[in-house]
């Protein structure tokens, strides 16, 4: 583990309040029309809280071999194809 | 990638927590930490089906998936939002006090995760309770009378209601579920830390309960979103 | 163990390092754990291999005369749930993979052993809630319980039999987990990942589908189970639920989890033509590779098994170029395969047999898994016996030969006797015959358009001879399965002691004693040399062992 210092934790008090701003901030955009956009601000707002977290908080930023970031890529990438394939389906049903 | 020691032998020097088939006890907390975070791209899996069902039929029902949405109080829902970001703080701290030896800090942190852990637990069973009250559970008695919002004209499917309620449940409940396990680690933690076999040089259980933590925080900040939040502009 | 009196006192070893049932019920040690497993495995192969015999002796004639409509769907249903849950899924990484892996990279013990402890109990807590289930009536869904027969229909045990797999299903992903750390983590010094058995790889690559795909399968049995349960009804119909929903998240695992039962198979072919070409595998890094491809791209073509169910005709051309591009790592495994025998020094002993049978019936499943990938004979032949001869090609002609293969390739390494080698070669040419006459008529049938799942063809009796060699050819199959079963157990107490490498063969699992002491290796080796330097093996007079540590 690297070593922690004060630095740290302002790091982390920091995060917080982002994290904290970014979930009002969530609140606030869903109350103004964006018409379809309304889903992806409030998904883009969610992934930039959850990375935060990933990389701050769950100290993957400093850590020293890419493995667990292949770890969490592999992962979300697997949940993307579920996702994706599943919406090849769904999405295209009603074309012909 | 290990050292030259033989591994077979165990100085008397070493932690007593370093287990046999480890050489070092780098190794082993590595191992360690790999393995939760393995374990989180499992529960990432697990959940991931849940929300490829939510997804399909958000796309498919819009309308009456936000009809149903807006029966949830989005201010309770914020505000466990919050207090999950509050406690994945407090974990963070716990670690930095396992490491600096803080004991104070570290016993105050957990104490507090348990707190903001029971408080989620609180507010989530109230939402439950309102929800039976108005018989948006699933099953035999679920009934759903609502228009689908921007359209007044427009009456929500009970039936595509009843798919978001039922979504609604597995999700939070799995949800809720696992706010419990964490729970009970933390208590562990906290008897562990209690006890002072937390130290600087060995705190691998907090660091990895930590991380079971945060990933419980990080489903949530995607359930809020996606449950709460549908077309409240409307 | 008490000795002979003309041989010296047995030298201390895993098997006989501690007596008792609590020893080996609370035992940590990798080894032991995965003779736990061969034992449960076993047991589970024979109940599946039962419900197999029923229903080949329902179709010996075209009327469905020996047991009731129901209970044949029972028994196909438990046929399958059996023996892919309880079976094909666990057994070579369970066994061979619990066994080795620690010894082929040179490490004590797998990264957790107690959770590896725990992974077993898990898959007998599974498998004794299947048994309950089984025993109580059963399920007859099909082993695929597609919704919403399985949600509102049908009347059977379906959730339990889902907690069941579930349970196993956990089980699974925790030896995925194991075996990934362990081979991250683990690795003796100089064991490079370039020098790793191809076994390791192949088991790596399985870890990952197991790790990825399993929780998906758990999920969809939670949401059935609610369903049943709590009436959360998500796949009804009447409520606006897709069933293709059900379809495409079991498939999402289903599909992959077939490559949970290859892939470790061809570990073993790796492992096994090498040793008895004496040659290294041709190719090494591209059958490497070709492992996690064929994990990575198995998870892109599920919707391959729902073809005609539903799904839009753009997603179905999708799923059916991606199919066949899954093909192709597979195929380039068996092209370096053979290209490893070619101008090697072939050896006939039985597990090269059981690697010859898995070359070509792996192939004959494969191509005619491309068959299947092509929507226009896809719509042709679904649901008929062709789809079973396929895949049977695969798991039983594939999976199950490398594990057998395996199996007595290891077989002195893990008991410290030799298993009689004349009855060992007769024995998988049985089960070589024994299966073609099982499978290769269902081939026909299928095209011929004989339906899978029906227990009456008395509308097509004209399919009486292909179904009358089947179930020859499966009693055949049965006997060829006895007799490793006779022999094995045999030799613990009769076989000849094993040398420490009988096959004088590469690999550090081979440097330890037959059968090894608890931790493995007296010191830790340190490796300087490449994987399968069979050059070098066989260049020296007399077999040498390779200097440890």
């Amino acid at each position: 583990m690297s070593e922690h210092s004060s630095s740290s934790l302002t790091t982390y008090v920091v995060i917080w309040l982002i994290l904290l701003l970014g979930t009002a901030l969530t609140v606030f955009a869903a109350r103004i029309d964006l018409g379809p956009f309304n889903a992806a601000v409030a998904l883009t707002i969610a992934s930039v809280k959850a990375l935060l977290v990933v990389l701050f908080f769950m100290h993957v930023k400093g850590a020293s071999e890419k493995l667990l970031k292949l770890v969490v890529i592999s992962t979300i990438f697997f949940l993307f194809i579920l996702l994706a394939l599943s919406m090849a389906d769904y999405g295209t049903r009603l074309w012909s | 990638m290990s050292d030259s020691q033989t591994a077979s032998v165990s100085s008397a020097a070493h932690n007593p927590a370093l287990l046999h088939h480890f050489a070092t006890e780098e190794q082993q907390r590595d191992s360690a930490s790999l393995g939760m975070w393995i374990f989180l791209s499992t529960e990432v899996m697990f959940f991931g089906g849940l929300f490829c069902a939510y997804l399909i039929y958000r796309l498919k029902y819009f309308g009456d998936f936000a009809a149903a949405s807006q029966t949830l109080d989005w201010k309770l829902g914020a505000t466990n939002t919050a207090v999950l970001i509050c406690s994945s703080l407090t974990v963070v701290l716990a670690v930095w006090a396992a490491q600096q030896a803080k004991r104070a800090v570290l016993l105050g942190s957990l104490v507090l995760t348990l707190i903001l852990g029971f408080a989620f637990l609180g507010i989530k069973s109230i939402e439950y309770a309102e929800k039976f009250e108005k018989h948006h559970v699933p099953g035999p008695t679920f009934q759903f009378d609502q228009k689908v919002p921007g359209h007044p004209d427009q009456q929500a499917s009970p039936g595509h209601a009843q798919i978001y309620f039922a979504l609604y449940f597995v999700m939070t409940g799995l949800h809720a579920l696992h706010m419990i396990i964490g729970i009970g680690i933390f208590v562990w933690l906290l008897v562990t830390a209690w006890k002072g076999r937390l130290t600087p040089e060995y705190n691998t259980p907090m660091e990895i309960g930590g991380l079971y933590w945060h990933f419980v925080d990080i489903v949530w900040i995607y359930l809020f979103p996606l449950l709460y939040l549908i077309d409240l502009h409307k | 163990m008490v000795t002979a009196t003309a041989q010296p006192v047995e030298r201390e070893n895993y098997l006989n390092k501690h007596y008792g049932v609590g020893s080996w019920l609370l035992t940590t040690d990798h080894k032991r754990i995965a003779l736990l497993y061969l034992a449960s495995i076993t047991f589970f192969f024979f109940i599946g291999g039962f419900f197999a015999l029923l229903i080949r002796l329902e179709l010996l004639t075209p009327a469905g005369d020996l047991v009731q409509a129901d209970t044949y769907n029972k028994l196909f249903t438990m046929h399958g749930m059996v023996m892919v849950f309880f079976f094909l899924i666990p057994s070579i990484p369970a066994v061979l993979g619990n066994f080795l892996v620690p010894m082929m990279i040179g490490a004590k013990d797998l990264a957790f052993p107690r959770i590896n402890l725990l992974s077993w109990y898990l898959y007998v807590i599974g498998g004794v809630m299947m048994l309950h289930c089984m025993l109580t009536g059963g399920v007859d869904t099909g082993w695929t319980f597609y919704a919403p027969f399985s949600t509102a229909y049908t009347n059977t045990k379906i959730v339990e039999a889902g907690l069941a797999i579930f349970v196993a299903g956990f089980s699974s992903i925790l030896t995925g987990l194991n075996f990934v750390v362990t081979i991250h983590r683990m690795r003796a010094p100089g064991m490079t990942w370039s020098r790793l058995p191809l076994f390791i790889w192949a088991h790596y690559a399985t870890s990952i589908i197991q790790i990825l795909g399993t929780p998906v399968v758990a999920i969809t049995i939670v949401l059935v189970a609610a369903e049943r349960t709590l009436h959360l009804g998500i796949f009804d119909p009447k409520l606006g639920g897709d069933p293709l929903l059900f379809q495409h998240l079991f498939w999402f695992y289903s599909h992959p989890a077939v490559y949970i039962m290859i892939l470790p198979s061809m570990g073993v072919v790796s492992e096994v033509i090498a040793c008895f070409s004496r040659k290294r595998i041709f190719g090494y890094s591209f059958v490497a590779l070709s492992s996690i491809a064929i994990a990575v791209f198995g998870f892109l073509v599920w919707a391959h098994h729902m073809f005609v169910a539903g799904i839009s005709v753009y997603a179905a051309l999708i799923f059916s170029l991606l199919s066949y591009s899954v093909a192709v790592p597979s195929a380039v495994k068996v092209f370096n395969w053979t290209a490893t025998l070619y101008k090697g020094s072939i050896h006939y002993e039985a597990p090269m047999l059981y690697a010859f049978g898995f070359l070509g019936l792996f192939t004959i499943g494969g191509l005619t898994g491309l068959f299947l990938a092509a929507l226009g004979i896809n719509v042709h032949v679904t649901d008929t016996y062709f789809v079973v001869a396929h895949f049977h090609y695969i798991m039983v002609g594939g999976a199950l030969m490398g594990y057998l293969g395996g199996m007595h390739f290891w077989w002195p390494k893990i008991s410290g006797k030799l298993y009689p080698e004349g009855w060992a070669r007769l024995a998988a040419l049985i089960v070589f015959i024994g299966f073609n006459l099982t499978f290769f008529p269902q081939f026909i049938l299928g095209y011929l358009g004989m339906p899978r799942r029906y227990y009456d063809y008395s509308h097509m009796p004209e399919f009486q001879v292909l179904n009358v060699l089947s179930t020859a050819g499966a009693t055949i199959l049965g006997v060829g399965y006895l007799l490793p079963m006779i022999y094995f157990l045999w030799s613990m107490r009769y076989g000849k002691p094993a040398p420490d490498n009988p096959w004088n063969a590469a690999g550090l699992e081979w440097q330890t004693a037959s059968p090894p002491t608890t931790f493995n290796f007296e010191q830790e080796p340190v490796v300087t040399w490449e994987a399968y330097n069979y050059e070098e093996i066989d260049s020296v007079e007399k077999p040498e062992v390779h200097v440890v540590g």
